[in-house]
């Protein structure tokens, strides 16, 4: 692409990091942001991407996904899962490392990497394992990992349960400025708990999980942090009890920050009820109480949560399709994030430059990744996303391998249109040939329910 | 049909008439379960499997009972796996059974929605038998028959009293008004959930009553009222349902044993006679842990109505599967058809 110049033209540059917000044409040189400015003459031997009515943003960065290999490709690859991002506006993603075998020595790192690289798409960050093999008994080895190219800790899917680890963790991570992230539950609590206690679950006749069993991991790790001075990131924040923790923790200048998903923005366990035990509402932490959603969005509008991250989480029918007790955790967001939360900006939850700061400025500095802003000469990664385009999110289409989204069938508005990473278009949406173009012009088509 | 159902999932999404209507047709089914031949032609030719993954032999044997008397061929299907990772799925072998061309599945699984997830994916009427801590219809309903016929035994005259079981028809209007108290481990209770779906439809009041631990939360939402006293909950109550303490709740940890347990929640002969007045019935879904939520002299006493309880589980699930499988007849069609008028 050497020599190449882009004008992406005409379109609302909503740049957080620089405070910009207004109609801009950015200058892509090189791979590279080469100028925001309002007015540019276009040279004759420039592209121009034409961006009118659209939202142009640095790529949005996700610090929470599974990609599954190595050990599941069979739910996702490297390569899936990055298509899926780049289809999402997302440029780059933090691949967590409960794989088979999982991330917890630089022989996986580097098959990530490498899987990655051949890819082309998003730029993939692996994180590596808190403790060997995700048993929760030794350390992993950290600054191999570091080495590798992981960029965070965690042994994500379970909880640290020992304190004694946790606190070595927070320690040790220290002298390689790593940050671990937790995922936070006490599974003394959980128990055999499959969604939020509460009164949905109570009608439902299903095992519930307090808010509790989050909160007093939460409390027990911003503890550790505290006496460790370590990096602690709390992902996948489900709990008003969390959310007050964490802003208290950052009142007082301790190294937290914290994450919340769209569909913990935008799901409560009521949404479990009214769907009749759909197992694609089933993951963990849980969809918990209308108050927590509210104190999460408060939350993440007020910084409390630094970002969103959508812990994509693909499973195939075989683990989903099954009783709403047995059915794996989780659901895919990398498609959908963006207009779930866009609605949620648009009913007045956060700002949309809110929404965008978390989606981009926010998860950089939390894990301290480069990309997130406009800056001269960074990468030219970029994300043009309609706010308008109105369309059916139909699993049967998504990029990734699968369709485990509570969204099915449902008609979202908001939708990246570009991806650019270094530079490079990776992902253009096809208007015409995917039967999705604008105002759900294919709405008769086939509902996604598998 | 069950007015607008295909399935019978719980009483939760029943109206107040589809109820009434399925209790009535259980009055008429009663009638023929008390026949010296008790075996009507109404369901010749249909298949009502039981599809069990949960041992119960009383509901089970209840519905085959119920179906063999309707003259219906019955089959039995036991499992004891659930689980994707210990063989077949739960969608594989509903799936093998529907290719067998039942009328109506019979399910109780231990998993909250089960039946329904079924229901969702199959072509014959599906009955919930229990499912997990969500429902068990079934119990539900004949829990309303049996109080709707004590209510209009002890009711008609003044200082009606209990213990002399003569025939009566029984009036469902009676329940409304009534209050009755549910004790035990409402948490984990489906019956107690349907109980409550049942009663209040009908107008009658319901307290649940139990430790801390073994109450759900939202129940208020629900229509009940909480109580942790036993005293508490029975006085003045029309009826109390004991449920059954099962023993793997004790090392959970819910409580911490069954001597505690029966000293504050249990019931016996002694607070019975002190805080009950003198027509409040006592039920129990069975089977019955004696000493602990219950004495013996209570659940084989007067007041028991225990084992009418059971007789009148056949009479509603000949209702459920008459209507199940039976299709499109009216749900207040006044016998079988068939039945010669005794």
């Amino acid at each position: 692409m050497s020599g190449e110049i882009i004008f992406i033209e005409g379109g609302r540059v909503l740049d957080p990091a620089s405070g910009t917000d207004g109609i801009r044409t950015v200058v892509v040189r090189d791979g590279r942001i080469a100028e925001v400015a309002e007015r540019l003459e276009r040279p004759r031997e420039a592209r121009a991407i034409d961006a009118r009515g659209k939202w142009v943003v640095p790529g949005l960065i996700d610090l929470h996904v599974h990609l599954r290999e190595p050990g599941q490709e069979y739910k996702e690859t490297v390569e899936t899962g990055a298509r899926a991002a780049v289809a999402g506006g997302f440029t780059a993603v933090c691949a967590m490392p409960n794989t088979v075998p999982p991330n917890d020595n630089t022989g996986v790192t580097e098959l990530v990497l490498a899987r990655a690289s051949a890819a082309g798409l998003a730029r993939v960050y692996p994180v590596g394992c808190i403790s060997k093999g995700q048993k929760g008994e030794e350390l992993a080895e950290y600054g191999e990992l570091k080495n590798a190219g992981c960029v965070a800790l965690s042994d994500d899917g379970k909880p640290v349960m020992s304190s004694a680890l946790m606190r070595r963790a927070l320690e040790y991570a220290r002298v390689f400025d790593l940050p671990v992230t937790v995922h936070e539950e006490d599974l003394g609590l959980v128990g055999k708990g499959v969604m939020h206690e509460g009164p949905a679950a109570t009608r439902l006749g299903l095992k519930g999980v307090p808010g509790a069993a989050e909160e007093v991991m939460v409390l027990r790790d911003i503890a550790l942090a505290e006496l460790t001075g370590g990096r602690l990131h709390l992902a996948h924040l489900s709990s008003a009890g969390s959310v007050r923790a964490a802003r208290e923790a950052k009142r007082r200048g301790l190294r937290v920050t914290a994450e919340a998903t769209p569909h913990h923005l935008a799901l409560s366990d009521e949404d479990v009820a009214r769907s009749g035990y759909d197992t694609d509402f089933k993951m963990n932490p849980p969809l918990r109480s209308a108050a927590d959603v509210h104190a999460v969005r408060e939350g993440l509008a007020d910084g409390t949560i630094d970002c969103i991250a959508t812990d994509h989480a693909p499973h195939t029918v075989v683990e989903k399709d099954l009783e709403f007790d047995v059915a794996a955790n989780g659901v895919v967001g990398l498609e959908t994030a963006f207009a779930v939360c866009l609605a949620l900006a648009r009913k007045g939850a956060f700002s949309e430059r809110r929404l965008i700061e978390a989606l981009t400025i926010a998860p950089a500095r939390a894990f301290g990744l480069p990309g997130g802003s406009f800056a001269k000469n960074a990468a030219a990664d970029v994300a043009i996303l309609d706010p308008g385009l109105e369309w059916r999110c139909e699993p049967g289409r998504f990029n990734s391998k699968c369709g485990n989204s509570p969204w099915k069938g449902a008609m979202l508005v908001g939708r990246c249109t570009h991806t650019l990473v270094g530079g490079r278009v990776v992902h253009e949406l096809d208007m015409g040939a995917s039967g999705q173009g604008p105002m759900g012009a294919s709405g008769s088509g086939p509902k996604g329910e598998r | 049909m069950i007015g607008r159902h295909k399935h019978l999932i719980g009483l939760e999404p029943l109206s107040r008439e589809e109820i009434l209507g399925l209790l009535q047709l259980a009055v008429s089914m009663k009638e023929v379960l008390r026949r010296p031949i008790k075996k009507v032609p109404t369901l010749r030719g249909k298949a009502v499997v039981n599809l069990f993954f949960e041992a119960s032999t009383r509901t089970r044997t209840s519905f085959e009972t119920a179906a063999k008397i309707l003259s219906a061929d019955a089959f039995n299907w036991t499992s004891s796996t659930s689980s994707v990772t210990k063989g077949e799925t739960l969608l594989d072998t509903a799936r093998n059974i529907e290719a067998m061309h039942p009328d109506v599945l019979v399910i109780r699984h231990p998993a909250g929605g089960a039946p329904q997830y079924v229901a969702n994916r199959v072509g014959c009427a599906v009955a919930n038998a229990g499912d997990g801590a969500h429902e068990h219809p079934s119990q539900g309903l004949l829990d309303l028959f049996t109080l709707a016929e004590h209510f209009t035994r002890v009711g008609g005259k003044p200082g009606g009293e209990v213990g002399k079981k003569e025939d009566v028809v029984p009036d469902f209007g009676t329940i409304a008004g009534k209050t009755v108290a549910i004790v035990g481990d409402i948490s984990h209770s489906r019956v107690a959930r349907s109980d409550l779906y049942g009663l209040t439809k009908l107008g009658a009041k319901v307290r649940f009553c139990g430790p801390p631990t073994m109450m759900p939360p939202g129940v208020e939402a629900m229509g009940a009222t909480v109580h942790h006293q036993l005293r508490e909950a029975v006085e003045g109550a029309d009826a109390v349902v004991m449920l059954r303490i099962q023993h793997e709740r004790i090392g959970d940890p819910l409580i911490p044993g069954t001597r505690e347990y029966s000293k504050f929640w249990g019931l016996n002969a002694k607070k019975a006679a002190e805080w009950l007045t003198p027509t409040c019935a006592i039920l129990h879904p069975g089977p019955i842990n004696r000493g602990v939520e219950l004495s013996s002299e209570v659940a084989d006493g007067p007041r028991s109505v225990i084992l009418e309880q059971v007789e009148n589980g056949v009479a509603v699930r000949m209702a459920i599967l008459y209507l199940l499988a039976g299709g499109a007849h009216e749900i207040d069609t006044p016998a079988p058809e068939g039945a010669a008028r005794a």
